[in-house]
């Protein structure tokens, strides 16, 4: 029965869309999200759908400054272990739940509690919630955490409404219930997820869309036709290569961020016996490597220009980036010279592991001829991703290429990579003095105190380089020249808040 | 006739227990981690272990296999380690979409491929034959992918007159349903159209050189009826075999078709299930795949009875 109504229900959202064009949203995918709970959520496209769907405590800027989004205002004790947020008041959840300090303690429970959860490591740092009054909130820290507000401002600060999610359980997913601008009508896996705009929005004005559909649609060439075709409204990962056609089609706009994430050749320096060859044993090797790439070129041959190079965890951009450490020339000489004074003037021969599709693989084979001119002989094993993924946490690699998509924090982009037992060290490295300065740099709230802390540790890095960070990727979102009002942010979601399209 | 179906009902049976004993074992052998790409960036060690254990994947692969299969004979494929939705509810939300695409196709392909096969077999030798050749020729040698992203641009956004992609439901819109569903399944029905045209022009060949055809042109039949109603019928046997066992690549060749066209199908499922390592859906795919390839083979069996007449008795 109920099955019926979301059918009948989804059926007259679709006659109401095709009816009216403009007032539906369709927004191309390059995957298909997962599972629609953000206590479990785990991939790029399923945030993309949640901006939508479900609000948080705090939002960012463009600039990654945090800003009120559920929570109005906050402030922090003397010490940082104590987080007091004041509540919007006024809202409610799609099923009609009041928000309140009481569905926050609630979302932060099963945050940390859920087995399934993936939230608890982001949220490891609160150790209490007080219900202050109706809207106000509490968090009492183990230790301070500069990295919680950016946390809240992802995933782990989504809130769902309680009754859904006391109901549902697992299931959830199955059909969410936030507070967001649009409210969930209907999904068919790979195919679409249909949502539509939430009458009791606080925000509701700023709003255009009746309803929003998003598309996965895998193959970018294709993603590309469709929005040629007027099958699609606007589409996120424009191909790099694509994008002069773009710019030269009138009935097309673009949009464009670099992300804070990073693509690098992660390197085994100390996770097994693979780590036991000269590039793992001895920086110079590593430093010689890093001096043979050119990075512009990776980028204008790979992306036609349209990424950024790099160098460090984030990108030059960033308010982080260490100035002291600009990205390097290439220079052949210096290389040799490094191998040479390594032992090795021959030369040296590694391995490196790159996921097999085409676009890494060009980046590798680029990389592979720059440093072969240097004498390091590299030969590609392209593995399928979740081999690739396997072997390098068992250590089974001695380079591997990989990105991270990158976090608001910092330190999402270096602690747990670089940390002596970090989550996903998957390099073994472990260095004392780095330790420490990347765990002082995410205790503290004073931001001089980070950036020293960080420029410090990347001192360090820079000779040691157990990661070869090569460029970050450039968000490149196409859409129809009538959309106006969309905004690009660093982390390469979709706001709707104040996009439109003209008729 | 219904003795003979049970028979083939029977032989089914272990047939289908070796499917699965193959593709389960098969996947086992697959590197990769279905927990670490589950877990996807945060890999919290604890959150690993716990899903290791709820999907049962600490368990000795022989007890894993006896609780799957032993639950699937009880109707319960698992569930999805990716979208937590059941198999069999997954499966049964695209098996319709594929069907309708692999139908489609196969009614292109048989329209295409069946005529051109008797006319170029009765035209023997001359432009007619050479042309329809080169064609079938161009039609296998042409990728599925290549000419669903030319006929993308082409049809969709050079001319407009189909979408690009996307499926809309048959129960929901025909008309629609079946505008989306053109470009893929002429795609996915060229190929097979000609290999079915050539399969019809040998079988044909020979048919048209027997005596009986040269005593029903002697009897002042007229062509027409000589060679629809006498030789095609004849033909027709091995043109079933082959169409049953194109079947098969039909729906080998959906999965890519459903790539490029974003059609929410099984080939879709089955590669991202694939590449998730996601068990239980590969498993129930080729397990409903299995028993449907050997539901066609017997449609293939009763066809040749209701064809020919002499291979009733038996």
């Amino acid at each position: 029965m109920a099955k019926t109504k979301t059918v009948v229900l989804a059926l007259a959202f679709g006659l109401a869309a095709s009816a009216a064009g403009a007032q539906d949203l369709r927004i191309g995918l390059q995957d298909d999200a997962d599972v629609l709970d953000p206590d479990q959520g785990r991939t790029f496209v399923g945030r993309i759908v949640f901006d939508s769907l479900c609000d948080k405590l705090v939002d960012i800027t463009p600039d990654l400054e945090i800003v009120p989004q559920l929570a109005t205002g906050w402030e922090w004790s003397e010490d940082g272990l104590i987080l007091t947020m004041t509540l919007r008041e006024g809202v409610v959840f799609h099923d009609g739940t009041p928000f309140n300090a009481e569905a926050v303690a609630a979302n932060i429970d099963r945050s940390q509690n859920l087995p399934e959860s993936r939230r608890a490591s982001e949220l490891s740092s609160i150790t209490g919630v007080e219900v202050v009054d109706e809207f106000t909130i509490r968090f009492t820290l183990g230790a301070p955490d500069a990295t919680l507000l950016a946390q809240l401002s992802d995933r782990a600060g989504m809130m769902i409404s309680p009754t859904a999610a006391e109901a549902a359980g697992l299931d959830f997913g199955l059909n969410p219930v936030c507070s967001g601008p649009y409210q969930f009508v209907e999904r068919i896996q790979q195919d679409r997820i249909v949502l539509s705009r939430f009458a009791d929005y606080w925000n509701a004005d700023a709003y255009a869309f009746e309803t929003v559909t998003f598309l996965p649609i895998p193959d970018t060439t294709v993603r590309l036709a469709n929005l040629r075709a007027g099958d699609l409204d606007m589409l996120e990962r424009l191909s790099a290569t694509d994008v002069a056609s773009v710019r030269g089609d009138d009935a097309l706009a673009m949009a464009e961020a670099t992300s804070l994430g990073y693509q690098a050749m992660t390197i085994n320096v100390g996770n097994g016996d693979e780590a036991n060859g000269p590039l793992g044993m001895d920086a110079r090797v590593r430093q010689a490597l890093s001096l043979s790439i050119d990075r512009n070129v990776v980028n204008q041959v790979v992306f036609e220009g349209a990424f950024a190079p790099g160098n460090q965890p984030w990108p030059p951009t960033s308010p982080w980036y260490n100035d002291a450490f600009p990205i390097p020339e290439r220079d052949v000489e210096a290389a040799r010279a490094l191998l040479a004074e390594a032992g090795y003037p021959d030369g040296v021969d590694i391995r490196v592991q790159v996921a097999n599709n085409p676009v890494q693989l060009q980046v590798m084979q680029v990389i592979q001829a720059m440093a072969g001119e240097a004498g390091i002989r590299i030969s590609l094993e392209a593995k399928e991703f979740a081999t690739l993924l396997s072997d390098q946490t068992a250590g089974a690699y001695q380079a591997s290429q990989v990105g991270w998509s990158g976090r608001v924090d910092p330190d999402g982009n270096i602690h747990q990579f670089l940390t002596t037992g970090g989550g996903i060290n998957d390099s073994g490295y472990s260095n004392a003095e780095v330790d420490r300065l990347l765990n002082e740099a995410r205790v503290s709230n004073d931001i001089d105190a980070r950036r020293a802390a960080y420029n410090a540790a990347s001192e360090i890095l820079m000779s040691d380089l157990p990661i070869v960070y090569l460029y970050h990727p450039v968000w490149i979102w196409a859409m129809d020249a009538d959309i106006e009002g969309f905004v690009a942010y660093p982390d390469g979601m979709i706001r709707l808040a104040g996009v439109t399209m003209a008729e | 006739m219904l003795a003979f179906i049970g028979r083939r009902l029977l032989i089914a049976i272990p047939t289908i227990i070796l499917i699965s004993i193959f593709v389960f074992t098969l996947q086992k052998l697959l590197p990769g981690d279905p927990v670490l790409v589950l877990a996807g960036e945060e890999r919290d060690p604890a959150v690993l272990e716990y899903l290791r254990e709820q999907y049962r994947l600490n368990d000795p692969i022989i007890v894993q296999y006896f609780t799957w299969i032993g639950n699937a004979l009880q109707g319960d494929l698992g569930i999805s380690l990716r979208t937590q939705q059941p198999v069999l509810e997954l499966i049964a939300q695209k098996l319709p979409v594929t069907i309708q695409l692999a139908t489609m196709a196969l009614v292109i392909a048989i329209v295409i491929g069946v005529p051109a096969g008797v006319l170029s077999a009765y035209k023997k030798g001359t432009w007619i034959d050479w042309v329809a050749n080169v064609v079938a020729l161009s039609g296998l040698s042409v990728p599925n992918f290549w000419l669903g992203i030319m006929m993308i641009l082409l049809i969709s956004v050079q001319l407009g007159w189909l979408p690009a992609s996307g499926y809309q439901p048959f129960s929901e819109d025909p008309l629609q349903s079946i505008k989306t569903m053109l470009m893929p399944a002429f795609v996915l029905g060229t190929g097979i159209a000609a290999t079915l045209m050539r399969h019809t022009r040998s079988a044909m060949l020979s048919v048209l050189k027997s005596d009986y055809i040269r005593t029903a042109r002697a009897k002042g039949l007229a062509e027409r009826v000589v060679l629809v109603k006498h030789a095609l019928r004849n033909a027709l046997v091995p043109i079933v075999t082959v169409t049953t066992l194109l079947f098969g690549e039909l729906l080998a060749g959906a999965v890519l078709t459903e790539q490029i066209f974003t059609i929410p199908g099984f080939g879709k499922l089955v590669v991202d299930a694939v590449f998730n390592r996601d068990y239980a859906v590969v498993q129930g795919i080729v397990l409903c795949t299995g028993v449907a390839f050997i539901f066609m083979n017997l449609l293939a069996d009763v066809a040749y009875r209701v064809l020919n007449p002499r291979m009733r008795d038996r």
